[in-house]
């Protein structure tokens, strides 16, 4: 049952694709209408700093199963700039973009596991997993 | 020499459309041939052949007439580019197998055979390219104005109360559009409260709140009220999650709800007949 898709972003309907894609695997996974609209407004998140920040990158979608819980895994990944402070990027209200700056943390909150990985000049590796309860 | 390829064609239609069948149901990836009845598949090849020999004229030079008569028969077909592309290319073996075998081309007329052709296949396939390419394109931009049109419209319901109802995604385009419609709709319909209904917008995430946050900051600055409606349990489960305040502006769950509250705002009630 393993199969994960994934989507590359270059404009901005692409992420409406990957949310679209991301509500079909969070359905099939088993994952309630309030779950869905989490993981929907997640990748919606992800893809967005990617169009934003990076110009493109690719959004990863994937069923996991560790033991008796199953979840999904979205990772979202880009060769862009990198994130400089990344302690500022997740406090609330801080953004670059003019936006809300409730995003990342905002993700962080919406999902169960959360992790960054970033390097300036090099690119953000973004992992969030929505565990099935 | 063309004349000669012509009859040869036309001499043995059966024979070409016959074998044109059987290589493309060996190849073909799409089941299209399989799907069809016998008689539509008898009756379909038979056609395509014998429009595909009507363009070979006497002349050098191509009948652009005809090549725009043989396009819309052929995209009639209903056939996917990539099985068009396969069935000219078929049939192009399948007639050059056959002119070798019946003498038309020999190795001696070899290089001019070639030339008639090429020049005789290829501007079928690009014309057809080119025509659904065209087809694309205009449905493509019929969308996007259909779109457009349905984007964002400010509907005056009741004196000073106006509703504008949004459905599906909204990405940059279509915030400003909402913006703009919204702004120059209150003034015009001197509305003092607008009712935002999203009950059909699927995903509210931080670029949605943003651009509401925004038109209704603006509407407030055009002196009317903003009010936030149809937002479903989970919408507000995700919201209060990303941590968006929304606390400036009066939000209800449905629009019914939002518009007693409107009238209120505005003085008035429903009342039922005695």
């Amino acid at each position: 049952m393993e199969h994960g898709s994934s989507i590359e972003i270059n404009t901005e309907w692409d992420i409406v694709a990957a949310r679209q894609l991301g509500r079909n695997e969070a359905k099939e996974t088993g994952f309630g209408t309030v779950d869905q609209a989490r993981i929907t407004t997640a990748i919606s998140e992800l893809a967005r700093n990617i169009y934003l920040y990076a110009g493109k990158g690719v959004i990863k979608i994937e069923p996991v199963r560790a033991g008796q819980r199953a979840g999904l895994i979205i990772t979202a990944s880009d060769e862009g700039p990198g994130i400089t402070d990344l302690q500022k990027v997740m406090e609330d209200g801080f953004t670059t973009s003019g936006g809300l700056g409730a995003g990342m943390p905002g993700v962080k909150r919406l999902m169960d596991d959360f992790r960054v990985e970033t390097e300036v000049g090099i690119g953000t590796t973004i992992t969030a997993t929505k565990w099935l309860h | 020499m063309n004349e000669v390829m012509k009859q040869s064609i036309s001499d043995n239609i059966d024979t070409i459309t016959k074998r044109w069948v059987e290589q493309m149901k060996d190849n073909s990836s799409e089941r299209f041939l399989d799907l069809m009845p016998a008689s539509v598949v008898e009756t379909t090849s038979r056609e395509f052949t014998t429009l595909m020999t009507s363009n070979l004229s006497h002349r050098e030079k191509v009948d652009k007439e005809r090549l725009d008569e043989f396009t819309e028969k052929i995209i009639h077909f209903g056939w996917s580019i990539k099985f068009i592309n396969r069935a000219i290319d078929t049939f192009s073996a399948v007639v050059y197998e056959l002119f070798f075998e019946t003498g038309v081309l020999t190795n001696s007329n070899l290089r001019q055979g070639m030339d008639i052709f090429s020049s005789w296949i290829n501007p079928l396939r690009e014309s057809i390219i080119e025509e659904y390419a065209t087809k694309w394109e205009q449905t493509d931009s019929l969308q996007k104005i259909a779109l457009q049109e349905l984007s964002a419209s400010l509907i005056p319901v009741f004196e000073k109360i106006s509703v504008m109802p949004l459905v599906g995604t909204i990405d940059t385009e279509r915030a400003k559009l909402i913006m703009e419609n919204l702004l120059e709709g209150v003034v015009k319909q001197r509305a003092e409260v607008v009712l935002l209904d999203i009950t059909g917008v699927p995903v509210v995430d931080t670029m949605v709140a943003h651009h509401i946050i925004q038109a209704a900051d603006a509407v407030r600055l055009v002196g009317a009220k903003c009010m936030l409606v149809g937002i479903r349990p989970e919408i507000a489960q995700t919201i209060v999650t990303l941590g968006i305040n929304l606390t400036d502006f009066s939000t209800t769950s449905t629009l019914r709800r939002g518009m007693q509250e409107a009238l209120q705002m505005t003085g008035r009630t429903i009342v039922e007949e005695e």
